[in-house]
């Protein structure tokens, strides 16, 4: 058992460690110029002094901070109304288009809009990220009460529950993964839309601003370090969000 | 209808629409009047009439598509019937307190409640406290021998217990009657077996009215008081006989020459059934 996980772990290390090496080799080889490609292990160095006294810290920070306000905002309007809007197929059939054209409008888009709307702020950015992580939710919510198994609805009934009763003891479970899966998809859409407004909607921090600033002042040690911790914070993210799944949801493709 | 509405057959309402039927027989839980449905136009009922006995047992066999699962969803009030009446010695269905097991457990239980909170959960719905839950479990639990463990989540079990699970969560209510629609299909043939025995064991015991479909003759024969046979539709009754073997059957029962008269007698009715059409 806990040699069969060490094993596991061992080979998940494999593609990582490769791609370091890789990257080594072809740096030692000159086959790139410095210039563009730095050393793996410049890279980290660079993390690690940007992180140490480079405010890469407080980037983080702020980066994960306007992600998870844009997400708590998403959720908070999306899962009621999603389930409001599942619950009711004509509701449902009269916005379909809607929801489905403005999840395929890609969210840059709207950045003009937003930065008219809410100016040039912090909050702009979150309301951009929001809105286009609102209708992940909202689709996934609403998709997910619509194919709630019919069986347990009947089974509820049978047994004398009145409509709130099935609401709240059958609807939210029966779309509970499906909820799950709109969450964790708005989380990482919202961070990545947060990261470029920090990038083009003017701003004074965020894993964005350092990313943009690295490149004007070519510094490719710190533009490939922040690419790195960017997808670390990505990565947790869906991590964390996968775990919690799994924790509140544990019924989940098993039932 | 309410309670103090029933009226004896002497006193039936002139101009009842069913002169010749007596309204509540003795020792007749369901009375099924002029049913009527349709599909799309589709007839499946035409005005049925049956009586289903008080705390025995009715198996419903017949044709596939004949109408067996529309007819218990119409009488356990799951879908609406276009014309007639149904009732339950002489109350309606919203009076009367069923127990329903689907086919399908996996689609029926509920995945997020360990088994033992899905048998509560019917009970918590009727508003009754903790202890008296309990009580009432550990009662039924008595009646069925289990051998595992009820505070599993129903996905940890196989299909032989959560079917167990669901057949206890609709008898915890104590129903009147017991809707059963091909419960044991999804479930191997030895499984089969075993949940058979269990459930006659338990619903002679607890002597509650039940119909159970069944899409298997030698199972609607073993476990029934009574078989009512389907034709194809529109649905009418090709027959409806007794099974008046004695009780408790087991096995062995399967090898009795009355069981094996029986069981020929009723797939002549369902050849002829069939080909009438
Ligand atoms: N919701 C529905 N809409 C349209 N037609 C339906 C519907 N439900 C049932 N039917 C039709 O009514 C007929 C009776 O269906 P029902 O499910 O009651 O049959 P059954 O005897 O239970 O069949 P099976 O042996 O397959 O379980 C079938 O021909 C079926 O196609
Ligand atoms: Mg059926």
């Amino acid at each position: 058992m806990q040699s069969d996980r060490l094993t596991r772990y061992a080979w998940m290390a494999v593609g990582p460690l490769a791609l370091f090496l890789v990257w080594y080799a072809v740096h030692l080889a000159g086959l790139v110029t410095p210039k563009l490609l730095p050393s793996p292990v410049r890279t980290l160095q660079s993390v690690w002094t940007n992180a140490i006294s480079g405010g890469l810290g407080p980037d983080f920070l702020r980066t994960l901070w306007r992600t998870l306000q844009a997400f708590g905002i998403a959720a908070a309007f999306g899962v009621p109304i999603g389930i409001v809007i599942g619950a009711n197929e004509k509701l449902y059939r009269s916005i379909e288009f809607l929801i489905d054209f403005f999840r395929s409008t890609p969210a840059t888009a709207m950045f003009p809009l937003f930065m008219i709307i809410f100016g040039l702020g912090d909050f702009s950015k979150i309301a951009v990220a929001a809105f286009a992580a609102w209708l992940v939710v909202l689709f996934n919510v609403a998709y997910g009460v619509m194919n709630a198994r019919q069986t347990r609805i009947l089974a509820a009934k049978v047994m004398g529950a009145s409509r709130a009763r099935i609401f709240k003891d059958v609807m939210f479970y029966e779309c509970l993964p499906q909820t799950f899966v709109g969450l964790r998809t708005a989380v990482s859409l919202a961070l990545v839309v947060i990261v470029v407004a920090e990038m083009f909607i003017g701003s004074d921090d965020g894993l964005g601003k350092r990313i943009i600033d690295s490149q004007i002042t070519f510094d490719l040690p710190q533009l490939y370090g922040t690419i790195l911790v960017s997808g670390i914070l990505g990565y947790g993210l869906n991590l964390i969000f996968l775990g919690l799944e799994k924790w509140l949801v544990h019924w989940s493709g098993r039932a | 209808m309410t309670l103090a509405q029933r009226t004896p057959a002497e006193e039936a309402p002139a101009g009842a629409s069913y002169p010749d039927l007596r309204w509540f027989p003795p020792g007749t839980h369901i009375t099924v009047r002029g049913l009527k449905k349709a599909f799309d136009g589709n007839p499946v009922y035409v005005g049925f009439d049956i009586d289903l006995p008080k705390g025995k047992i009715v198996s419903v066999f017949g044709p596939n598509g004949c109408g067996k699962s529309t007819f218990i969803n119409m009488v356990a009030g799951l879908l609406p019937i276009d014309a007639g009446q149904i009732l339950f010695e002489g109350k309606t269905i919203a009076e009367t307190r069923i127990g329903y097991v689907f086919q399908n457990y996996r689609e029926a239980l509920f995945p997020w409640l360990r088994a033992i909170d899905n048998i509560h959960y019917p009970l918590r719905l009727m508003g009754i406290g903790k202890a008296e839950r309990e009580r009432r479990i550990e009662e039924l639990v008595a009646g069925f021998d289990l051998k595992f463990d009820l505070h599993r989540y129903p996905y940890q079990m196989s299909g032989g217990q959560q079917q167990t699970v669901s057949i206890m969560r609709s008898l915890v209510i104590e129903p009147e009657v017991l809707f059963l629609d091909e419960p044991f299909s999804a479930l191997d043939y030895e499984m089969t077996l075993i949940m058979r025995d269990q459930l006659q064991k338990v619903l002679v015991a607890r002597g509650v009215t039940t119909v159970l479909v069944s899409h298997d003759l030698e199972e609607a024969v073993y476990l029934a008081d009574k078989v009512l046979m389907l034709t194809r539709r529109p649905s009418r009754i090709a027959d409806y006989m007794d099974v008046d073997l004695p009780r408790p059957r087991d096995p062995s029962t399967l090898t009795d020459p009355r069981f094996i008269d029986l069981k020929a007698r009723t797939l002549e009715v369902f050849q002829n059934a069939v080909r009438a059409s």
